[in-house]
């Protein structure tokens, strides 16, 4: 021993920055999740107190923003998979020649500011934009209805923001099948869906549930699209997060929120991936 | 329909069945039978087309004219699902996320047969893989994966069994060992195995009829013998084994042989081993046919003199010999080595003889290079 520290020198780097910008603040957090206000001290001012009744308090208050984070999250993960799901097929079995054209088109939108391509959404969804008077003229949503400022217009910008998230790992997974397996699942006659219940799904689950959960996790931690694209009734936990912490200056609450729904996602995706894993991925 | 076609048996023809991409044409035109119950092999080097010929017969390409029967059944348009017809694909194409019980029990369930079990479990025993049930396909070795392939395939009972280059990834030892395996198998379960090569030992081990393909067409199709000891074009004779090919003109006639001059020298070859067309013709000897003797020594049968050898390689069983002619062509000799004889030197002087019966010949217009440039095949992993 002590001979070989070359794997231990490598991993230096990346322990020193985790441990600077993500254990360090997390003890931090965990600190002032717990504290409480200096009675008679300036607004900002708190001190340890320990009370964990914080965490109660906390959860009680913004059930709703909770429930809400985590059935948008889930929505958009529903609708990017089944956008990206196909879309990654496709690129890697049917393209030919276009394959890195198509793939870099799935990833040119981070050339442009996340904050900005949720604005434009503003645009697509507003009054002024094709898609309002073309739906009202086809009679598929009343001359009354709007969709900016709703629920619908902030899990469609969720699910357009993580799109990417969702096609690239399923591309990567879908890339790797012999496409003689899915003939010889033919030639054992299997007809298409059953290949692909049989064969296709089972092989990209690595990439499914890759793509599930890098879309799911900032999903459901997300404040800007609903910030952007939302109204007061669709505040999710990362709005209330936000201004608990810059607005109201209320840093307990906030970290004790932070922690809670660091929790929630945690245990959701532990479940998750049990259940995905029992089909034994590859 | 759907259930005719699975329960199609029967011989397989191919009538004028062509497939073409683009501007190429990898299929031209080709019409074949396949009795039921043959070891049949579609042997030729990559590009032939016999790749897409079997991939055609499976339903994974589409015919682009001609059609398909399995008995009395037209099955060109037949989805593969649809075909009484399993494949053992280059590579073997195993389900990596299932077991190798799952993996032969595949084409079982989907056709909803019962005994699942019990059907896996005898084509396990038939490859003698038995205790390998429940490993991933991953876990084995090329050889087991190969046999694994094969069990996958053969459970199913199908009216026909393709193999496509099923022995090209394993090394020369296995190779021979599943060749023979094969072979006993084919025997043992009684089904038309259509086997695709490029390798023409492997074809002339297993197959009992052998087709030999050229740019897409059939250029001649019989037993291996037949093959071998009668090619009727210069592709044949030098794309199985090796030949030589001496130019000549057809002379006279003798009973059941004719006379033919070769560079002044008078030989005779049986009538029915002729596919000249007219007088002039190209004389085909297979090497190891060749006996060298030393100048002035008794000798039988054709003779060719005035040779004199100009190289000589020792390789155990056999001595290769080089000899260069009067008329400046090098002739291949094969001698075994179970005479007593001392090998022949550089520079000997020699007469080159051969039982008339040995010769062929072809056409005097071929091209005596076709077949033998061929590189060995790659195989594409696409």
């Amino acid at each position: 021993m002590g001979k070989n520290r070359t794997p231990y020198l490598l991993l230096l780097p990346g322990f020193g920055f985790l441990f600077t910008f993500f254990i360090l603040p997390i003890i931090n957090l965990a600190q002032t999740s717990t504290q409480t206000r200096v009675s008679g001290g300036d607004t900002g001012q708190y001190e340890q107190t320990l009370r964990f009744a914080n965490y109660v308090d906390a959860f009680v208050d913004n059930k709703e923003q909770f429930g809400r984070s985590f059935l948008y999250a889930i929505i958009a993960t529903v609708l990017a998979l089944a956008i990206a799901y196909p879309l990654a097929y496709a690129i890697a079995f049917k393209s030919g020649k276009y394959k890195n054209l198509l793939l870099v088109l799935v990833v040119a939108p981070f050339f442009t500011s996340f904050l900005l391509r949720t604005i434009a959404w503003k645009q697509i969804l507003g009054e002024e934009g094709f898609l309002v008077p073309t739906l009202r003229s086809l009679g598929i949503i009343s001359q009354s209805t709007t969709l900016t400022s709703t629920s619908f217009a902030v899990v469609m910008g969720m699910t357009y923001n993580f799109l990417p998230f969702m096609t690239l790992p399923l591309y990567a997974s879908i890339d790797r099948i012999d496409p003689r397996t899915l003939e010889a699942s033919g030639d054992l006659y299997a007809n298409g869906l059953t290949t692909f219940r049989r064969v296709t799904l089972p092989l990209s689950m690595p990439g499914v549930v890759a793509g599930t959960l890098l879309t799911f996790i900032p999903a459901a931690g997300d404040y800007v699209n609903a910030a952007i694209l939302g109204n007061p009734n669709t505040k999710m936990l990362g709005n209330v997060i936000e201004s608990r912490y810059f607005k109201i200056v209320d840093y307990p609450t906030a970290a004790a929120l932070s922690f809670t729904l660091m929790a929630a996602i945690l245990i959701l995706v532990t479940l998750y991936i049990r259940k995905a894993g029992t089909e034994e991925l590859v | 329909m759907v259930k005719a076609s699975i329960e199609a048996r029967g011989d397989l023809r191919l009538t004028r069945l062509t497939k073409t991409y683009g501007d190429f044409t990898a299929v031209d035109d080709l019409s074949l039978t396949i009795p039921k119950g043959s070891f049949f092999a579609l042997l030729g080097p990559s590009g032939c087309g016999k790749t897409t010929t079997l991939r055609m017969i499976a339903g994974l390409e589409e015919p682009t004219a001609g059609s398909i029967h399995l008995g009395e059944t037209d099955i060109t348009t037949t989805k593969p699902y649809q075909r009484p017809i399993n494949t053992v694909f280059q590579n073997y194409a195993l389900f990596p996320h299932l077991t190798i019980f799952e993996n032969i029990a595949f084409g079982l369930r989907r056709r909803g047969q019962k005994d699942v079990k019990e059907a896996v479990e005898k084509v396990l025993n038939l490859v003698e893989l038995p205790h390998l049930a429940q490993r991933k396909p991953t876990q084995l070795s090329g050889g087991q994966q190969q046999r694994i392939a094969l069990a996958r395939a053969i459970v199913n009972r199908p009216a026909l069994l393709l193999l496509d280059e099923p022995l090209g990834a394993l090394d020369l030892k296995l190779r021979r060992q599943m060749q023979i395996e094969l072979k006993w198998i084919q025997k043992e379960v009684g089904l038309t195995f259509v086997h695709v090569t490029h390798d023409q030992e492997e074809a002339m081990t297993m197959a009992d009829t052998i087709a030999v393909m050229n740019e897409g067409q059939i250029e001649q199709m019989g037993s291996p013998a037949d093959l071998y000891d009668n090619p009727e074009t210069a592709y044949v004779a030098n794309f199985l084994g090796q030949s030589n090919l001496i130019k000549g003109t057809i002379s006279g006639n003798d009973g059941d042989s004719l006379i033919v001059d070769l560079y002044g020298q008078k030989i005779s070859l049986p009538k029915n081993r002729s596919h000249a067309i007219d007088n002039s013709t190209y004389a085909g000897i297979r090497p190891e046919k060749f006996r060298i003797s030393l100048l002035n020594t008794e000798t039988r049968g054709n003779v060719l003199t005035g040779g004199h050898i100009e190289d000589v390689s020792y390789i155990g069983v056999s001595t290769q010999y080089q000899v260069e002619m009067p008329w400046g062509q090098e002739l291949m000799v094969f001698e075994q080595n179970d005479d007593g004889v001392a090998p022949f030197n550089k520079g000997d002087a020699v007469n080159i003889s051969w039982e008339p019966t040995f010769t062929f010949a072809l056409r005097g217009d071929e091209d005596v290079t076709a077949g033998s440039q061929i590189e060995p095949e790659v195989l594409d992993e696409e």
